[in-house]
């Protein structure tokens, strides 16, 4: 098959460089052959290129490469750490993906050779590719925060990932004596979507001051500023006297954990936890690093046209992992640009140039279970880095009804629901 | 001379081929719509589809939500950031979908 293939390939080269003077070498699909396109990860981002690669064009052969059979989903497990909401409503799988012609794959990238363009595979499988899409997501950084390491995770959870840390932490806060102390550390900008840190701390306080009333929650904050600031600001103020938030310039800046005795350290003081959860520092998921496409910061530079990266040609970044100017890290911008950078590799192979792409994000914050808010942003390429469109976007209005705010609760669920079937259903 | 005649068959038929199955691409824009708009008719939302919705309402509607004239809680700050021309063009594609 692949010896055919590659004969395919070879004769498909040379018939293209003889009738095409395109700037773009290989029109592979103008030709009639089949590309081998690659999906490193199948999150939202990664999950969301596939389908649509696949559905761009369905001669493509589109694999997905993803080391888990069931995907938890992030968003809205905030809503599951304080028992609003069952782990299984976070959890999908990659059956209807793989009815649509998608080949998935349940192994972890071990390998990725940008140069001979293969990727190879926790079982020693080795996949050709001529576009390789990296989705590799963000991962924790166990060598940022002194004394949080991977073990000291299993004592205060981080539970930025969705899964076992995210029970790990339920269950800690379910099992904490009232009058016990949540302290939450936050890091600095970038990191994934920094929204629902505040999210969770407001969920948190929702929780301790529904089940928990004699606790309070300390949020130790390596930031002074953060997205839709007012609104959850005036949110605490209304609803959670129980919420301390210390920002860096009141000494918030987290500066070290120390699991036994359970204490969080910051500039100016040391707060002893009956529960903490500690949001390390991050950087773009190990694909990257096999991949040689980070940078020295930790994550992906692209260009914000084709989302190709700008160390390794062939290789497309998205989701957390890319550096895309304004746009945040979110699971709503993940799917949107995935669904452009699949138009876009399939005009590459069709020799096309790639049109001007503009995006929508939107995130939804919630603040209390019926009370949310949301950002929205609206984005284009300017001088080669993704741009807000001035005079769109921008926050709910801070001085809305209550019943705006549980409009947006209910939008916000419906989000999620939208967009998992998009990518899942 | 024969074979570079077949491969040219071969070619315009592949080109037809792509023509007949793959999916039209979005306009600037519209790939985001669906983040919040579902395309399936089976999603529990009360946000309304946009497939298949007629291109004239979709556009009267969008520059409504611009203007203020329409009551929103998110597509008033979304419709700002498009102009007439790239409105038309995601309602048009919208209006083909199913």
């Amino acid at each position: 098959m692949i010896g055919l293939r590659s004969t395919r390939r070879q004769f498909v080269a040379t018939a293209a460089a003889t009738a095409s003077a395109s700037v773009f070498p290989r029109p592979l699909l103008a030709q009639g052959a089949q590309p081998r396109i690659v999906v490193v990860g199948g999150g939202f981002a990664g999950a969301t290129a596939a389908r649509f690669l696949k559905r761009g064009d369905p001669r493509l052969d589109v694999t997905l490469v993803e080391p888990n059979p069931i995907f938890a989903a992030c968003p809205f497990t905030n809503e599951v750490i304080v028992g609003l909401r069952d782990m299984r409503a976070q959890l999908f799988g990659y059956d209807r993906i793989a009815a649509e012609g998608v080949a998935v794959v349940h192994q972890a990238a071990t390998a990725v050779d940008g140069q001979a363009r293969g990727v190879t595979l926790g079982d020693g499988t080795k996949l050709a590719y001529e576009r390789l899409v990296l989705a590799p997501g963000s991962d924790l950084r166990f060598d940022a925060l002194p004394g949080y390491d991977e073990a000291a995770a299993e004592r205060m959870p981080h539970a930025w990932k969705a899964g076992d840390q995210t029970l790990l932490l339920r269950r800690q806060l379910e099992a904490m004596e009232d009058g016990g102390t949540v302290v939450m550390a936050l890091p600095a900008l970038p990191y994934r979507c920094p929204p629902a840190s505040y999210e969770r701390a407001s969920l948190i306080a929702h929780y301790l001051k529904t089940r928990k009333p004699r606790s309070k929650l300390v949020v130790l904050d390596a930031k002074d500023t953060f997205s839709m600031q007012r609104l959850f600001e005036n949110a605490w103020q209304e609803l959670y006297p129980n919420l301390e938030w210390v920002p860096v310039s009141s000494g918030g800046n987290p500066t070290g954990v120390d699991t036994a005795a359970m204490t969080v350290s910051s500039d100016f003081d040391t707060y002893k936890a009956a529960v903490a959860n500690i949001i390390p520092p991050q950087k773009a998921g190990h694909a990257a690093e096999l991949a040689g496409v980070a940078d020295r910061t930790g994550w992906c530079p692209v260009d914000p046209v084709t989302f190709e990266s700008r160390l390794v040609p062939g290789i497309h970044v998205l989701g957390d992992a890319a550096i895309a100017g304004a746009v945040p890290k979110s699971a709503f911008s993940a799917n949107a640009a995935a669904k452009i950078c699949a138009a876009v590799v399939v005009r590459l192979l069709r020799g096309d140039a790639p049109a001007a792409p503009k995006f929508v994000n939107t995130c939804y914050s919630l603040a209390a279970p019926d009370y949310g808010f949301s950002i929205a942003g609206v984005y284009q390429p300017v001088n080669g880095q993704w741009l807000e469109v001035e005079g769109a976007g921008g926050i709910s209005p801070v001085d809305a009804p209550r019943a705006f705010r549980s409009q947006e609760a209910k939008f916000a669920n419906a989000w999620f629901n939208t967009i998992t079937s998009e990518i899942f259903g | 001379m024969k074979a570079r005649h077949a491969l040219v068959t071969a070619v315009m038929a592949c080109a037809g081929v792509i023509q007949a199955v793959a999916a039209e691409e979005a306009p600037p824009g519209a790939a985001s719509c669906t983040g919040c708009h579902a395309a399936s008719v089976n999603v529990d939302t009360s946000v309304p589809r946009l497939a298949g919705q007629d291109a004239s309402a979709l556009v009267s509607a969008m520059q409504a939500f611009r203007g203020g004239q329409r009551p929103a809680t998110v597509m008033d700050r979304i419709a700002k950031g498009f102009s007439d021309d790239e409105i038309k063009a995601i309602a048009a594609w919208f209006a083909t979908q199913r």
